[in-house]
Order: structure tokens, then C-alpha cells, then sequence
């Protein structure tokens, strides 16, 4: 396959950045998406060229490194995968693609492609845990009952694997989608409810003060999500946000 | 509590309250109009009622003000923020793939729906307000017929009534809808709720505009 590739390419966090246009040819329908920027770093590497800079970690769709916004949508035109998971067969020969970092106030550029997505660990770090010594005191799985449909929830909240998708697809930029998973996946359970209120309230002050827009309930989110976390989380965190604000 | 409104979600909340109430007020406006269709006593009756009953007049009037107020404002307060959330766009976006265009456009459709407030206000809530508290002339309670299809003669008007009201569709498909998501109701009912969402967003504005179009006609 020969394609015409449209990549953003940025020297620093300070540096202006622009599109530039490269060509590559002998690209294989079985080479993954990510496979296919490795030729061609390669190829610019033997034209003493700087390689295109873009994160990447496990290449299975688990770590969530991977952004990239791949003609016009976060991880490219399939839905439920992330970028290392996309394969070139999705395209077709001749193709231009552009290919852009995820693109927020709060998801600085570092170089290229790769963005600094600190602000989610923020996030976490400012509620989304639960204060207990999980270690060396194991208990039987089943000594607290939990219902399954909470169980079943908190499961699906809790496969979000903070790639920021959600942000970069939204076109308010706004971090709902992720800040909801995280605060379900322990609010849903017996073990998280003890900190539920606290909990919610700092990570969305957190969200907030990172730079994130306002969710206006587009959806974008949730169709672009790699792992398909629903909008029910999100009126799910607006619910238990107003709750918390009542009981402080 | 104190900072509830001070955060992204509160002012979320604020903006659907504020949302719902204006369909609320609206649901009650379409109800008075469409008597015109079929009585044109009942249709006087309704609007001498509201035009002059004080709790209405002097209550239910500038809380209405208030919360359209409120409402746009807040809508280009959030439109603002959104924009600055994203210094640099993209050159290739695109939100076909993942959102309806009626959701990312809702302050598009808002300002249409400005712009005919303020024809609107000229067209009747100025004259109305002149003939009561400037001119102060005597209360008739069978003329607000007569002025409503006076107003509906010329053909300019009626067009740009109907294209508002298209757009006030527009903005009410997703706004219906939003607001409850943004309240935190539960995605259960959400397909139920989509539906009343069209049924409303497409309802009510054809309904208005039938309305204009038949004062159009009938006394051509
Ligand atoms: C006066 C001009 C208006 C402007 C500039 C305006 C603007 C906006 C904006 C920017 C939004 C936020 C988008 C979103 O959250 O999805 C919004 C939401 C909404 N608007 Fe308006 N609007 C106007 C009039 C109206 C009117 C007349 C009604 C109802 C009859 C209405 C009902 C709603 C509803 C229900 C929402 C959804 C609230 C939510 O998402 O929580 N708007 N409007
Ligand atoms: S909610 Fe989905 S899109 Fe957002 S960070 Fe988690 S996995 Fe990625
Ligand atoms: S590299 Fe880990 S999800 Fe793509």
C-alpha cells in the first residue's frame, strides 16, 4: 500500500507545531497501525531525519499509551480499539491519513504525537483509591455479599484504562466520561462507599482544576471510549455529586 | 452546598434547570396559542388572564426574564470555557462519527433563537407593555385576537417565525434530553426519554408553526 501520510510534528512544549506531509509506500494490510509509523520512523531515521515521537507501551490495547487522533477520531476509525489494536487493511491504497495528538488544554504537547497526560493521575491520586492495607490480610472473596448488577457495574467502570479518548474526542474537551468511571468503580462497591463522598467531590474539583470543558452530553465520548464505558456513569457521577455537595 | 455552582457539574445542573424551565414555559405558551386556531374567545379569555393578572404580571413574568437571562448567558459562559479548553484544534475532526449535529451545535441554534426573542419582544411584549404602563389605555379584553392575526399579515414575519422555530427544534432534540442526563437520571429511562425528546423538539415548534401559517392564510 502507498499512503500519503499527514503528521503533526512539534519539537517541544514551546515550539509551534504545523502538519507535515510524508509519503510511504510497501505498507502491508497485515502491519498494525502502529507497525506502520515504526517504518516509517525507520525510514526517516536512515534519511537522518527526527523520528515522529508517539507513545506506546504494551501493544495490546490495555495500557491506553497509545493516543493518537487518526482522521478525525481518537485511535482512528474503528470503534472499541485503541491505535496499537488498528490495522492497516482498514485502509485503502492511496489513502491520506492525518494523524494528530490528543488535543486539550489539560493534555499538554510534550513532542509530536505525545502528550502529557499527568492530569488524569492527578485526578486519581486526589480520590480515586480506597484507604486500606490490601496486603497480608487476605479475606475470602466472599465475605462481603455484593449484589451482582453493582458488581457487574463497578467491573465495567472499572476496564477505563485512562487513555483520553474520551477527552480528545469531545469538543468540549471535557473529562466526564473518565472522572465517572473512576469514582463508580468504588462508589458501586461496599469497600468504596465509606470515602464515596469525599471522593467525588475532590476528583471533580480536581477535574476542574486541571482545565477540562463542560460536559454538554454530546456522547462522543462513549462511542469513541476504547472500552465502551456508557454515559450511565456520568449521570451516575452528576447524581452522586449533588448528593455529596448536600451531606457537606 | 456553597460551591456547588462553582464547579464544571453545577453549572451543568444550573444550565438544565434553567433549560427545563423554559420548555416548561413553553409547553404553556404553545397550550394559550393554539386556542387562537379554534376559539378566538377562549384564546381572549387566556391572554387577558395572563396579560393582567397580577401574580402572573408582576411574579411569573420577570422570573421568566430571569431565566431566559440566565440561560444564555450561562450558555456563552459554557461555550467560552469549552472553546478555551482546546487552544489549538484540530485540522481533521470529526464529530459526525460519534455525536448528533444538532448536540455540538447547540449555541448555533441558541443565538437563532436570541435573535428571534428580540423580534419577539418588539413584536408583542413592547406593545403590550406601551399600551398597559406607558399609554396606560383601557383594558379591552377582546383585542389581543385582533393583534395577534394583525401580526401575522405580513409574509417576512411569518417566514421568520418558522425558521426560528425550526431552529428551537433543533435546540430542543438534544436539550430535552441533555438536561435529564445533566440531572442525573438514571440511563434506563434514556431511550424513553430520546423519544419524548423528538416527540417534543419536533411537536411543539411545527405546532407554532402551524399556527402562524394558519393566522396566515385564514385572513389572507
Ligand atoms: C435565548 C437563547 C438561547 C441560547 C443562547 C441557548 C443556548 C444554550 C446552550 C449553549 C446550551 C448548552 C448546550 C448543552 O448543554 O447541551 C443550552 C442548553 C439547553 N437549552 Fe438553550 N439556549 C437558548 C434558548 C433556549 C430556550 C428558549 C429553551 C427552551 C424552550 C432552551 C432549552 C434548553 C435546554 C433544555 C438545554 C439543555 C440543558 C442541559 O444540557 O443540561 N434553550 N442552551
Ligand atoms: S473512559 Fe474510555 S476513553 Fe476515557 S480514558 Fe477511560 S477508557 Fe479511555
Ligand atoms: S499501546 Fe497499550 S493500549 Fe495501545
Amino acid at each position: 500500500m502507498k499512503l500519503f501520510l499527514k503528521i503533526w510534528r512539534q519539537k517541544n512544549s514551546q515550539s509551534k507545531g504545523r502538519i507535515v506531509d510524508y509519503e510511504i509506500d510497501e505498507i502491508s494490510p497485515d502491519m498494525s497501525f502502529l507497525e506502520m509509523m515504526d517504518v516509517l520512523n525507520e525510514r526517516i531515521i536512515e534519511e537522518d531525519g527526527d523520528p515522529v515521537a508517539f507513545d506506546h507501551d504494551c501493544r495490546e490495547g490495555i495500557c491506553g499509551s497509545c493516543s493518537m487522533f487518526i482522521n478525525g477520531e481518537p485511535h482512528g476509525p474503528d470503534k472499541l480499539i485503541t491505535t496499537c489494536q488498528l490495522h492497516m487493511r482498514r485502509f485503502r491504497d492511496g489513502d491520506t491519513i492525518y494523524i494528530e495528538p490528543f488535543r486539550a488544554r489539560a493534555f499538554p504537547i510534550i513532542k509530536d504525537l505525545v502528550v502529557d497526560r499527568t492530569a488524569f493521575d492527578r485526578i486519581q491520586q486526589s480520590g480515586g483509591f480506597i484507604s486500606i492495607n490490601t496486603s497480608g490480610n487476605t479475606l475470602d472473596a466472599n465475605t462481603i455479599p455484593i449484589e451482582k448488577e453493582n458488581a457487574d457495574k463497578a467491573f465495567d467502570a472499572a476496564t477505563c484504562i485512562g487513555c483520553g479518548a474520551c477527552v480528545a474526542s469531545c469538543k468540549n474537551s471535557s473529562a466526564m466520561l473518565f472522572v465517572s468511571a473512576k469514582v463508580s468503580q468504588f462508589s458501586l462497591l461496599p469497600q468504596g462507599k465509606v470515602e464515596a463522598t469525599d471522593r467525588v467531590l475532590n476528583m471533580v474539583n480536581q477535574m476542574d482544576d486541571e482545565g477540562f470543558g463542560n460536559c454538554t452530553n454530546t456522547g462522543a465520548c462513549h462511542v469513541e471510549c476504547p472500552k465502551g464505558i456508557s454515559l450511565d456513569y456520568i449521570a451516575k457521577l452528576n447524581r452522586e455529586y449533588v448528593k455529596a455537595n448536600l451531606k457537606k | 452546598m456553597k460551591n456547588i455552582f462553582k464547579s464544571s457539574i453545577g453549572r451543568k445542573i444550573a444550565m438544565a434547570l434553567s433549560g427545563v424551565f423554559l420548555i416548561v414555559f413553553l409547553t404553556q405558551h404553545f397550550i394559550i396559542n393554539i386556542t387562537s386556531v379554534f376559539s378566538e374567545d377562549i384564546f381572549n379569555m387566556l391572554s387577558h388572564f395572563m396579560g393582567n393578572n397580577p401574580l402572573v404580571q408582576f411574579i411569573l413574568q420577570p422570573i421568566l426574564i430571569a431565566g431566559v437571562l440566565f440561560h444564555f448567558v450561562m450558555g456563552f459562559v459554557l461555550e467560552w470555557q469549552n472553546r478555551k479548553a482546546r487552544p489549538v484544534t484540530y485540522a481533521m475532526y470529526k464529530g459526525s462519527r460519534n455525536s448528533m449535529f444538532v448536540s455540538r451545535n447547540m449555541i448555533i441554534s441558541g443565538i437563532v433563537i436570541l435573535s428571534f426573542l428580540v423580534l419577539h419582544f418588539y413584536d408583542f411584549w413592547v406593545p403590550e407593555m406601551d399600551y398597559k404602563y406607558i399609554q396606560v389605555k383601557p383594558e379591552d379584553p377582546n383585542r389581543y385576537y385582533e393583534e395577534l392575526i394583525h401580526k401575522f399579515e405580513s409574509p417576512i414575519r411569518v417566514s421568520l417565525y418558522c425558521l426560528s422555530f425550526i431552529f428551537l427544534g433543533l435546540h430542543l432534540v438534544h436539550g430535552l434530553s441533555s438536561s435529564t442526563q445533566s440531572l442525573g437520571t438514571n440511563n434506563k429511562y434514556a431511550s424513553t426519554i430520546q423519544k419524548i425528546s423528538y416527540a417534543f423538539g419536533i411537536g411543539i415548534p411545527l405546532g407554532f408553526c402551524f399556527i402562524a401559517l394558519y393566522h396566515f392564510f385564514i385572513h389572507f
